[in-house]
């Protein structure tokens, strides 16, 4: 069975999600790419968890990863 | 002692490939980075600054005393400036993951909530559900999130670092809040400490004392976690 991946954006709902997709799919990898990149244009940040307590940025959508979650840039306060 | 971080050195460290740094950084370039030794140096400046506040009231209330007994009214308005002025420090402290009222939704808070328990365990979750702060393991130390701030207890449990950092978007919920900062610390922590203002650094006691009720379970379970190491 495939795995449905997500990109999800953290926002005033919660979370939206913009799009899935599956390795099996060009046309939903495609809209995936296509959302993953609106979204950093408009200043989000990506983001992967890669196991228990670690997270890493990335710049392009990995198809392979279950769940990207696109952040606001924090700051100090 | 805001902003005391060196500001000789950059933020972003050369030896670590891009994608281990927060973006953030490029912001700061002027700001050291964070680490173990740099967190040394702080607390003990914060030490000193906390002895160079008390002793003179200290000294003062015993001159007083000592010269003219009738002057014990001033000399304990000393005594209670010198612990007055400390605890003043670590309510600033505390006051990073002081809860704050959310304008959000209920909805929207309940799906922030639900993406935040995918990110942590469920021992994690159940202490988010108690206190509001998210515990988290790192190498600096034991880490209390909360949606504006942080706390990070050092090894051994004996110091707190408090941290005032934040996502600037006044819409989010609370949940998303606290995501947006353990995803960015999981990403890169020494960069996370980095791109906070420290608001407080000193005993965990102090802190404990200034942190809402509800909070001081998830200050009592990250220095426990600290001092098992």
């Amino acid at each position: 069975m495939d795995v449905m991946s997500r990109l999800i954006r953290m926002d005033h709902t919660g979370h939206t999600e913009l799009a899935q997709w599956t390795a099996e799919d060009p046309a939903s990898v495609q809209a995936a790419v296509d959302a993953f990149g609106a979204e950093l244009d408009r200043g989000y940040f990506a983001m992967v968890t890669r196991g228990e307590g670690h997270a890493e940025q990335v710049h392009a959508l990995p198809v392979d990863a279950p769940l990207v979650i696109l952040r606001r840039p924090i700051a100090g306060g | 002692m805001r902003g005391s971080t060196e500001m000789t050195d950059v933020a972003r460290d050369p030896a670590l490939p891009p994608a281990a740094v927060l973006p953030e950084l490029a912001a700061l370039h002027w700001r050291a980075r964070v680490d173990d030794v740099r967190l040394r140096r702080t607390g003990r400046q914060w030490t000193a600054s906390t002895v160079a506040h008390v002793v003179p009231f200290v000294g003062a209330a015993a001159a007083l005393f000592a010269a003219e007994p009738l002057a014990a009214p001033v000399s304990l308005a000393a005594l209670a400036h010198a612990w007055i002025i400390p605890e003043l420090y670590a309510q600033r402290g505390a006051n990073v993951v002081r809860p704050k009222r959310t304008t959000s939704a209920v909805g929207s808070e309940e799906r922030a909530l639900g993406l935040l328990g995918d990110l942590v365990g469920h021992a994690a979750r159940d202490l988010h559900a108690q206190t509001g702060l998210i515990l988290e393991r790192g190498a600096l130390g034991v880490w209390l999130v909360g949606p504006a701030g942080a706390l990070l207890v050092r090894r051994g449990g004996r110091r707190t670092h408090c941290w005032c950092v934040r996502v600037r978007d006044p819409d989010l919920p609370r949940g998303d809040r606290i995501a947006h900062l353990l995803l960015a610390l999981r990403a890169d922590e020494h960069g996370f400490a980095t791109v906070a203002n420290q608001a407080f650094s000193g005993a965990t006691w102090r802190v404990r004392r200034r942190l809402d009720k509800a909070q001081r379970p998830a200050l009592a379970a990250a220095a426990a976690a600290a001092r098992a190491g």
